[in-house]
């Protein structure tokens, strides 16, 4: 990884005062995880350029640290939070804005361009203009490609990135420090408390009135819910309750769809009567925990197949009261297999769920549920494809979630779920949840299913 | 009765007990039932109340535990019976209410409750606990015990104990002798060769003729068999039209010790309309009755009631039963056992036909013998779970069928006619067999929780619980249809690392690898870089369904190694099958191995026809973010340099590192190419793994790689027959000339090779098992697994602290499991005990081993 910094102050070479580097020397740095060499390729009056090298050893990391990074890894190519460490070591007289020797320069702006490569931008070179225009940068960058000799797999994430701007050194080193790895959304480094103190510090001045200062904080505390809570109220005071400000492609207002989805189901279970719930593939818990606050449902078996899920589901529910908390059973397990642990329950509901599965394998899926399982009552949502015309953000022939097997029409899920019950023998009923457009209909859609030798239907 | 001197050679009092029962010793205490059951039993057949009141409190005499002592004690008696382990309770158990739960235990394991009853008297047992120092309770309560012990007497029947023995005095006492005796379904020293015959209804005709095809020398005066024995699984009688002469013959064998019978629910009927009971004369009875002299009905019937509703036979391993038996009821002794041997189990409602609805136990059934039965009419005789129904119906027309055992070959002779009509009739037969059928749904039981699977190469290999649940995600979010899944491949060891300078893995090590174990000769094939890929490949669409199980017709599967379906595209994929059943036609496999299909071990090829997303996200954007940075490096170097500042270091070393960076890109460049269409595609396969009975376990290598390479050529524009060397390990200049061709290929970008004892499965001289494969991988290769930087010297001397042994074991109980799998499929085991081994090698694979070995 370089990272170059030139002037064109008169005289440029003030910079070397500036960075504490003096630029007819090579001098080099140890860091914990390798070293940094600072270097001076061009040094005069009217332009001078300090470069910072920074030699990574990518296997004596991966030996000592095990599973952070791997042994093909992009990490000593790019600036990453390994760069901002390195800037603060061995920039960290300039980035406190201290000088001896030219104090008058410390807080002036002069211009400068910033150059690194390569830079990678996890949300395009969008988000880097995004991140860097507000505060008064020219924003060049370059895009690398994956591979010319293979031109049809596109672009990689990493760009050479030239930010030109009037404006201290100070201010600039601090940007780079606070940015470089928001780009790269990673840390290489466990991220805790003290990390909020570091970027108050920081962005002092500047963040709290960025437009993407939420999606800067997010990033830069590694999407802690704790943590970035905690900064939001730090800077203003308001305790923010907003979702994921990025990452992942979200093509769903999720929070409003999911919430929707939530209190369609849980009338349906209210309205059956049951009382005892298997929430079957109820990844992280949070409609079991949802119902275990309900007086009806005194019974709740969550399933998940995810392992991952599933812990985050325990932890969840082990938060909880100790009355919703005894209500919740949390088991690993999948719906390939015929499971004795799921019979005898008054209602199942799958939100979200069947899309996940195989197409070829629903038959068996039909039948550990509505066979085996045999519940009652049979809560069923999921996506209708009709309505993917209306995500702006989703590429026609695209699936929500890359997860996904297949998205039904509103046709094709009707027939699935009449072909079941008719089979197995229930009713079923359908039901819109979210806004319904005239011509696609709901984003989502639902079937209950009951069973008709139950209802005394037969 | 205590100055009672009877000389002591007197008359032993025998005590007979079953091996398997729950003894009840009762009598007050101080009786001498401790020593008793001492005298008489192992330390571990005896359960004592006391024993556990000092488990729970660390006196034997505290009675404020006695509660949590019989529940402890409860508890292990079940446990023992459930292991078939006799088992003998020593409590006072003079109260009524004390033995019900004992009573009912016994019934619940299906063992007889034994009762022996100490009746001391009361003089002694007062005299003897006024010895003993840790019984200090009064006398009124020895009292009072002998008191409701004698009321007990007359109760102990009813009770429900099987057997009462009484000894009323110390000298009979001494005089006792215990014997143990095999309970009457034990046959288990008689291990065959067994025919085993179905429900015969009295047609004579058709069993002489089934008893001659078998080999049986039927003369007039007797049957002589050819060296085996006749198992008549009951039901001779009703129905037919010479239900005598089927009786005579069979109790002429019976008795010369030819056959053994079984009684079923029709014969146990005629026992009772024969003995005079008023039974209806329906389902058959009234042709029995007409057909049998009256002479003969004390005979028949005196022989019919003595038959055992069970047999377990061949160590254990073969169960005869009428109407089935379950796991957990063979071999044992209660009512409950003889209903269900004679009447299986009902759910007590009928069906259309007015026939009771019976539940399917065997389609539950999950134990180690196999069940063979009647009973129930079936169009024809099915294996589901190694049990295996013969009433193929013969009296409805259909056919006499019997099981030759151990050979496990149904023989079938039928009908001449029909000579009663069936309630419901008997379906013809449809595509996939019963157990295919009942595989459609496989039983989370059968996977989850920590497991051992027995493999013919490795016993016990064991499965960890939080490894099976890795596997359970990845079977169920990824894997194509369990039913294609009949074999996953093993993982593979690289040779030890080499201390040569610049490489870190050569072919020396693996070579003196198989030399130290005792091999000459080793065989050398090319290491192909793409993906591994498990083909099975149908003649046509119906064996998928005939001999695979599935419900739609299909040309066979392409799968990874960790079972996910390798093609997308169905189009792509039907072309590729179409193209490989076209070769194997031209290269006349079918008719060679005899098979309609055929399972191999292959690599497709190119690489980033599956690893797209990792080539793009990891390799290609490593090599990217190198190639940009490091050229921007060497510019602002060469520009300082200009300037007179002192980089020469530097850049000498950053030059070093992008030459490096080239050959990285360079390295995962060769395996990657643009698939467009079939054409673009290249399979090497390197196995022949299964056709229609036989796993090629026993063939050399080098007739794998001789019939492959025929295959190859039938289609070399997608088939890629694998470049191979023999090597002779004792011979140095043919261990020279494969290092020299392994430099040759690797140099060329190739990855590397594999290096595998001749014989597929090996042993050292020891008989260990030893490693199926050892790859050699390419110095230029390796980049890919260690990085660009691994080359220089400082990071080859961090990376040789890397250790095989750990992936060497791994790869061993894979390779097992992975051999196993394909013995059940093709001895047409069910699905859950293929599944259980791939199961097997996915849960192994996600234990933590460093992936890059």
């Amino acid at each position: 990884m370089l990272l170059t910094i030139t002037t064109t102050h008169t005289p440029a070479t003030d910079l070397g005062y500036l960075l504490h580097k003096h630029p007819a020397r090579a001098q080099s740095f140890d860091l914990s995880f390798g070293r940094a060499h600072v270097f001076y390729p061009e040094a005069a009056q009217e332009r001078c350029t300090a470069a910072m090298l920074l030699d990574l050893d990518a296997i004596g990391l991966k030996r000592h640290r095990k599973a952070l990074v791997d042994y093909v890894t992009d990490r000593p190519y790019v600036a990453s939070s390994f760069t901002s460490v390195a800037i603060a070591r061995v920039f960290g007289t300039a980035l406190k804005g201290q000088c001896a020797h030219r104090p008058d320069l410390v807080t002036r702006p002069i211009p400068l361009r910033a150059k690194i490569h390569v830079l990678p931008c996890r949300g395009g070179d969008q988000l880097l203009c995004d991140l860097f225009q507000p505060l008064g940068y020219a924003v060049t960058a370059k895009a690398h490609r994956l591979d010319e000799k293979f031109s049809e797999w596109g672009h990689s994430p990493y760009y050479t990135v030239a930010l030109e701007a009037r404006i201290p050194l100070k201010d600039l080193l601090t940007h780079l420090y606070v940015l470089i790895p928001v780009l790269d959304n990673d840390k290489h480094y466990f991220v805790s408390q003290s990390e909020i103190d570091t970027l108050m510090r920081r962005g002092k001045g500047w963040l709290s009135d960025h437009p993407k200062r939420d999606l800067i904080v997010d990033r830069y505390l590694k999407h802690q819910r704790t943590l970035t809570r905690e900064a939001f109220r730090l800077m203003d005071d308001i305790p923010l309750e907003r979702g994921i400000a990025d990452s992942e492609l979200v093509v769903e207002n999720n929070l409003r769809l999911n919430q929707q989805r939530y209190r369609a189901a849980s009338e349906a279970l209210e309205k059956s009567g049951a009382q005892s719930i298997l929430d079957l593939g109820c990844g992280e818990g949070r409609f079991a925990q949802i119902l275990s606050d309900h007086p009806q449902f005194t019974k709740i078996l969550g399933m998940e197949v995810s392992h991952r899920a599933l812990s985050r589901a325990k932890e969840r529910r082990d938060r909880l009261p100790p009355v919703q908390r005894d209500r919740i059973e949390l088991i690993h397990g999948s719906l390939f297999y015929r499971d004795a642990r799921l019979e005898g329950y008054d209602a199942a509901v799958l939100l979200e769920v069947i899309e996940h599965l195989a197409l070829s394998r629903l038959p068996v899926f039909n039948r550990v549920v509505f066979e085996y399982a045999r519940p009652n009552t049979v809560i069923v949502t999921t996506p209708n494809a009709e309505f993917n015309v209306r995500w702006a953000s989703l590429p026609g022939g695209r699936f929500r979630h890359p997860d996904h097997r297949f998205e039904w029409s509103r046709k094709q899920f009707q027939n699935w779920a009449r072909g079941v019950a008719e089979k197995f023998n229930y009713r079923t009923t359908f039901k819109p949840i979210g806004p319904v457009d005239p011509e696609v209909g709901p984003p989502t859609q639902m079937a209950v299913f009951t069973d008709q030798a139950v209802t005394g239907d037969r | 009765m205590t100055g009672d001197h009877r000389p002591t050679m007197s008359k032993p009092i025998h005590i007979s007990i079953p091996e398997i029962a729950l003894v009840v010793l009762i009598g007050a205490s101080g009786s001498g039932k401790s020593t008793f059951a001492k005298t008489h039993f192992k330390p571990t057949e005896v359960l004592s109340s006391d024993f556990f009141r000092g488990l729970i409190s660390d006196d034997e005499t505290d009675q404020t535990v006695t509660k949590e002592a019989f529940e402890a004690l409860h508890d292990i008696a079940t446990k023992r019976l459930a292991n078939y382990k006799l088992t003998v309770i020593d409590a006072t158990s003079v109260q009524e209410s004390a033995r019900n739960p004992l009573v009912a235990l016994a019934k619940q394991q299906h063992v007889f409750p034994i009762a022996i009853v100490l009746d001391m008297p009361e003089a002694l047992c007062r005299q003897r606990n006024k010895y003993r120092p840790d019984r200090n309770f009064g006398g009124h309560v020895i009292g009072h015990q002998c008191h409701q012990l004698r009321r007990s007497f007359k109760r102990l029947k009813r009770e429900g104990f099987r057997r009462i023995y009484t000894l009323r005095s110390e000298d009979e006492v001494q005089r006792v002798c215990v014997t143990r005796e095999k309970v009457w379904s034990n046959r288990k020293d008689e291990c065959g060769p067994f025919d085993i015959i179905g429900d015969v209804h009295g047609c004579y005709d058709e069993l002489i003729t089934l008893l001659d095809k078998l080999g049986y020398d039927i003369r007039p005066d007797q049957i002589v068999p050819p060296g085996r024995k006749a198992i008549f699984l009951g039901d001779l009688v009703d129905r037919g039209p010479k239900i005598p002469h089927v009786l005579d013959l069979v109790m002429s064998m019976v008795k010369g010790n030819t056959a053994l019978c079984i009684p079923g629910n029709h014969d146990a009927r005629l026992v009772r309309a024969l003995r005079g009971k008023r039974v209806r004369p329906t389902y058959g009875l009234s042709e029995s009755l007409a057909q049998i002299d009256a002479r003969d009905r004390k005979r028949y019937a005196d022989f019919l009631d003595g038959l055992v509703s069970h047999y377990v036979l061949d160590d254990g391993n073969l169960v005869v039963a009428h109407a089935g038996m379950t796991e957990e009821m063979a071999g044992r002794t209660s009512g409950a056992v003889r209903a269900f041997a004679l009447y299986g189990e009902t759910t007590g409602e009928t069906d259309e036909f007015g026939l009771p609805i019976r539940l399917n136990w065997a389609a539950g059934y999950r134990g180690a013998a196999t069940v063979v039965y009647g009973h129930t009419p079936v169009p024809r005789a099915e294996w589901l779970n190694d049990t295996i129904n013969l009433d193929t119906g013969c009296v409805f027309g259909g056919a006499l069928t019997a099981l030759r055992y151990p050979e496990k070959k149904c023989v079938s002779v039928p009908s001449v006619k029909m000579y009663a009509k069936p309630a419901r009739p008997l379906i013809p037969a449809t595509h996939r067999s019963a157990q295919q059928t009942h595989d459609d749904m496989l039983d989370i039981d059968d996977v989850i929780g920590k497991r051992a699977v027995d493999t013919f190469l490795i016993p016990r290999i064991t499965i960890r619980e939080e490894h099976a649940t890795a596997a359970l995600e990845v079977m169920s979010r990824y894997a194509l249809d369990p039913k294609w899944l009949i074999y996953l491949p093993p993982t593979m060891s690289p040779s030890k690392t080499s201390s040569r300078p610049g490489v870190l893995e050569h072919p020396d090590e693996a070579f003196t690898y198989y030399r130290e174990n005792g091999l000459a000769q080793v065989i050398c094939e090319e290491k192909h870089m793409g993906s591994r890929a498990v083909v099975i490949l149908c003649k046509n669409g119906e064996i998928a369904r005939e001999r695979f199980g599935l419900s739609e017709p299909a040309l066979g599967a392409c799968y990874t190694r960790t079972g996910r379906a390798f093609f997308d595209d169905s189009d792509l994929e039907t072309a590729f099958f179409t193209r490989l059943q076209n070769a194997i036609s031209k290269a006349d496999l079918w008719n060679a191995l005899d098979t309609d299909w055929i399972a191999l071990d292959c690599e497709l090829m190119p690489w980033s026809a599956r690893a797209q997303q990792l080539l793009q996200e990891q390799y290609a954007a490593v090599g990217a973010a190198a190639r940009a940075s490091l050229n921007a490096t060497l510019d602002a170097l060469n520009a300082a340099a200009a300037n007179g500042i002192d980089v020469a270091h530097h850049l000498a070393e950053y030059g070093a590192r992008s030459r490096r960076v080239d050959r990285y890109i360079e390295a995962y460049r060769a395996y990657c190419w643009p698939v467009r269409g079939l054409d673009d595609l290249k399979l090497a396969p390197f196995h022949i793994l299964a056709t229609e009975g036989a796993v090629h376990r026993d063939r050399a290598h080098t007739w794998h790689m001789e019939t492959l390479a025929k295959l190859c050529l039938a289609d070399p524009d997608l088939l890629h027959a694998t470049p191979y060397r023999i090597v002779d390990l004792n011979d140095a200049q043919s261990c020279h000339n494969a290092t020299t061709w392994w430099e040759q290929i690797t140099s060329q970008g190739r990855e590397g090779m594999v290096v595998k004892p001749i014989h597929f499965i090996a042993r050292n001289k020891k008989g260990r098992l030893i490693q199926p494969a050892i790859k050699c991988r390419g110095r230029e290769y390796l980049r890919i697994i260690y990085g660009p930087e691994y080359t220089t010297s400082q990071n080859l001397a961090k990376l040789r602290q890397r250790n095989v042994k750990t992936k060497q074991s791994l790869a061993l109980r894979e390779f097992a499991l992975g051999l196993e799998a394909l013995n059940r499929f093709v001895q047409n085991e069910p699905l859950r005990r293929i599944h259980e081994c791939v199961f097997g090698v996915l849960a192994l694979e996600s234990e933590p081993v460093d992936p890059r070995l």
